[in-house]
């Protein structure tokens, strides 16, 4: 059991992580860390290894290491990840690189400013809109699993940003509302309960708004809440699309 | 010092009870001026990682009477039967409003709510969204929180210190992490809706941020902390993480096997070991139970040796793949993940884990505390429904029942007596800078915050876990004076400004030592076995001395422990039987 031990605590494996410090520095640098490797330790374990027993400064963002509270996207290896669900194993013994997520700007180290996001996600109505609003005591809105089914994976969306990382529209046109925020949009319109459906499409139907993607579908494949981000994107266009053919063909259709 | 930012009510944290808390008062008072300041962005907060779902009486077969029996006997008799008589009548209409908000819960094929059994319970009462629960409701509370403009979020500021003048609670001090601004915020009344203290344990379901501020805050402005021995060690975490497998496995029929297979709740007066879930018996018994029985299993060496400590089995095969990925998705995902197996194939190692805090800062049903001004909500709070064992499932629902509570009457309080002592609270506005800067940030001491935090927690586990005794509280309030000791000589590495963690590390931790304290402390005094609080040398509940809460108030030294009556209304002290 001791050999065992040793012998693991033996095994290292290299960091090197971006640094950006505002008040000391005016350009990022990176700096390596060789730290233990453990076969069970996710990407974050390894920052956490850093943070308590070597460098105290380091900055990033965690809470649930869970992967359900969305506060510890990073770039590993390039890739937009969930750190608290990366795995070193998937690296070793190979050097892993470890950058804040790509697109945003960087608060310090590896956090970003999430202020854009924050706004886009306001920007797009996500909750519940109804011309009359049912009291309480009629009990609960009725809604069938085939229903929920409808909407369900969009409400799946943790926020993480990962899919703003990846979105290479994201990063030429920074008004571009993002998939995240259309997905929690459609899940919204897709919601038999909700009736808001027209006022987000007048938002939605706009450059910024879905049809500046090009569906590169990245949003997707980094996704780790298969909240599947491209297709709600592409609905909105086809519902857009149909918009606009029922005013130009039939504009009595909408009164 | 820049200006004042000046508020009618000011909530700090933006979890389930402090969205719900800020959406009531400003459906209440449109005009109120409210402002919520949160360590994380509010969608990060830990009621995101609740599975199993929130108890309330919906269901024809149901009734409010079982909702309350069941609640008063899993908490040991050590509930306020008044609390939880209101608690269970007001959480139905609050989990409809979650439902009018948009909330996904899971449904019957006629479109109605569906509930599923938990742990303690007479009749299927839990609420569920499949199994993550709790971050379905946290996002529908926050998204629907982003249509009140009234409401105005202070995401990623700390709040360091309550600022009290005249008798009153009159706003905070805090940190704006972004830019290292230590800021006054102003407001005629003030809720803590903070969450549990978890992570003063080493083995914790609790995300990172659980370090029971809002407990050390108002434990220092004087308010007694109530009930802090009743910790909840849930019976089923994934070795080494600590990542939650909900109570809804159990629920949907998983068992629990030691490592001969065998279900031995059975022969701790669970039984009969029914093969369908039988509703309070077996693995649908009550947390404490449960958790206390796995270290009888240990103790009689037929629990599983694991890297990460013994281990018994949650099955969940028998249910198939089909159910598993409708009912418990989360579960299997995280098994994968985090343990490396399918839980369609094979079974889940699994260990008691801290989960809850049952005590929390003294409340009335309003949510107001001893001091004028300040309230409380939620985990952070103890009103007490949860007494000395929370039932599975009310956790969510308190959020509501009290969130709501505690926003309209913070609210009504503070149209009554906004902030007035302005000068004075700039006074200490600038002494918390000056504390921060002089403990922390100029501080040239040798300890680290990792190595103490380290300590505090082996502290917490090894002398005040699912059992204790005289001798290991003493040694655990020894040491956690030793470790506060060393917290005096305390070292940064960071000593910049701009979103400094080391520093909120370093403040969380100071609040931790105080949680643990009083946990510890009050453990001690508690000469009794009740509910989640074993004592080996006191092992019977003692009625007679101790159907009391515990009231620890800070001190210099240890804390003074005083005693409060138990309400009880219609449901006189009894034993708690469970199984059939």
């Amino acid at each position: 059991m001791m050999m065992a031990e040793q012998t693991v605590a033996e095994r290292t494996i290299t960091l090197e992580v971006f640094r950006y410090r505002p008040e000391q520095e005016s350009e990022p640098t990176f700096q390596t860390y060789e730290i233990p490797y453990r076969e069970d330790w996710v990407v974050l374990d390894a920052l956490n290894y850093i943070k308590d027993s070597v460098d105290g400064s380091l900055t990033y963002r965690w809470s649930c290491r869970m992967g359900v509270c969305g506060s510890c996207g990073m770039m590993v290896n390039g890739v937009p990840k969930l750190t608290c669900s990366t795995f070193l194993k998937d690296y070793y013994p190979r050097p892993i690189r470890i950058e804040p997520l790509a697109n945003f700007p960087v608060a310090r180290d590896l956090a970003i400013v999430l202020d854009d996001f924050m706004a886009k996600l306001v920007h797009v109505r996500p909750w519940i809109i109804r011309r009359q609003e049912e009291p309480l005591e009629a009990g609960e809105y009725r809604q069938t699993p085939e229903e929920l089914d409808r909407y369900k994976h969009f409400s799946m969306c943790i926020n993480c940003m990962l899919c703003y990382a990846a979105c290479p529209i994201y990063g030429l046109e920074p008004e571009f509302v993002g998939p995240a925020a259309v997905a929690l949009a459609q899940r919204y319109n897709l919601d038999s309960r909700d009736q808001g459906g027209r006022e987000r499409m007048g938002i939605l139907s706009t450059h910024e708004g879905i049809w500046a993607c090009t569906l590169v579908g990245e949003c997707t494949t980094v996704c780790p809440a298969e909240v599947d981000p491209a297709a709600a994107i592409q609905q909105a266009k086809l519902a857009s699309a149909l918009g606009w053919l029922r005013r130009v063909l039939v504009p009595w259709g909408n009164k | 010092m820049v200006d004042v930012l000046r508020h009618d009510l000011l909530i700090i944290g933006g979890g389930a009870a402090g969205l719900r808390a800020a959406t009531a008062a400003a459906q209440l008072y449109p005009r109120l001026n409210i402002a919520i300041v949160s360590k994380v962005y509010p969608m990060r907060s830990h009621t995101v990682s609740a599975e199993g779902g929130a108890g309330g009486v919906i269901k024809s077969n149901d009734s409010l009477d079982e909702h309350i029996q069941d609640t008063i006997s899993g908490s040991d008799w050590l509930a306020d039967q008044d609390a939880v008589e209101l608690f269970a009548r007001e959480a139905p209409a609050e989990l409809l409003q979650l439902e009018h908000w948009g909330c996904p819960w899971s449904r019957e094929p006629d479109g109605s709510v569906a509930v599923r059994p938990f742990g303690g319970m007479q009749k299927e009462r839990t609420w569920f969204a499949a199994d993550k629960t709790g971050f379905h409701l946290l996002h529908t509370l926050f998204q629907t929180s982003l249509q009140f403009s009234s409401i105005r979020r202070y995401d990623e500021w700390f709040a360091t210190r309550l600022v009290v003048e005249n008798g009153r609670c009159q706003g905070v001090v805090a940190i704006e992490l972004g830019s290292g601004q230590i800021r006054l915020i102003s407001a005629g009344a003030v809720i803590l809706a903070t969450g549990g203290a978890g992570r003063v344990f080493p083995f914790t379901t609790n995300g990172a941020i659980c370090t029971g501020d809002g407990m050390a805050l108002a434990y220092r402005a004087g308010v007694p902390l109530k009930d802090m021995e009743f910790v909840q060690y849930h019976p089923t975490g994934l070795p080494g993480t600590g990542i939650l497998i909900t109570e809804a496995a159990r629920g949907e029929g998983g068992i629990l096997v030691n490592k001969d297979g065998y279900r031995y709740l059975q022969d701790y007066g669970l039984g009969p070991p029914d093969p369908w879930p039988r509703l309070r018996a077996m693995e649908l018994g009550p947390r404490d139970k449960l958790s206390q029985c796995f270290v009888y299993e240990m103790q009689k060496g037929r629990t599983i040796t694991g890297p990460y400590g013994d281990i018994v089995y949650l099955d969940v095969r028998h249910l198939g793949e089909k159910k598993i990925d409708e009912k418990i998705p989360f579960v299997r995902e995280l098994a994968r993940k985090y343990v490396g197996i399918d839980p369609v194939h094979d079974p889940i190692p699994v260990r008691p884990v801290v989960h809850y805090m049952m005590g929390g800062v003294h409340t009335d049903a309003q949510g107001a505390t001893p001091l004028p001004g300040l309230y409380a909500a939620g985990e952070v709070a103890c009103v007490s429904i949860n007494g000395a064992n929370r039932l599975g499932s009310n956790s969510l629902s308190e959020c509501l029942v009290f969130g709501t509570r505690a926003g309209r009457a913070a609210a009504a309080f503070a149209l009554e007596r906004p902030a007035a002592d302005f000068a004075a609270l700039e006074t200490q506005a600038r002494d918390e800078e000056r504390r921060i800067t002089a403990t922390f940030l100029r501080a040239e001491g040798t300890e680290r915050v990792s190595t103490l935090r380290q300590e505090m927690q082996l502290a917490m586990e090894s002398g005040c876990g699912i059992f204790r005794d005289e001798a290991s509280l003493q040694e655990t309030c020894n040491r956690l004076a030793r470790a506060r000791g060393r917290f005096m000589r305390l070292r940064l590495d960071d000593r910049s400004r701009v979103y400094n963690t080391e520093l909120v590390a370093a403040l969380e931790l100071d609040f931790m030592l105080d949680a643990a304290e009083a946990v510890a402390y009050s453990a001690l005094a508690r000469t009794e076995s009740r509910g989640s609080h074993q004592r080996t040398d006191h092992p019977q509940r003692d009625d007679a001395r101790f159907l009391k809460h515990t009231l620890a108030y800070r001190t210099g030294g240890a804390p003074r422990v005083d005693y409060l009556d138990v309400a009880i209304t219609r449901w006189p002290p009894a034993q708690r039987v469970y199984g059939g």
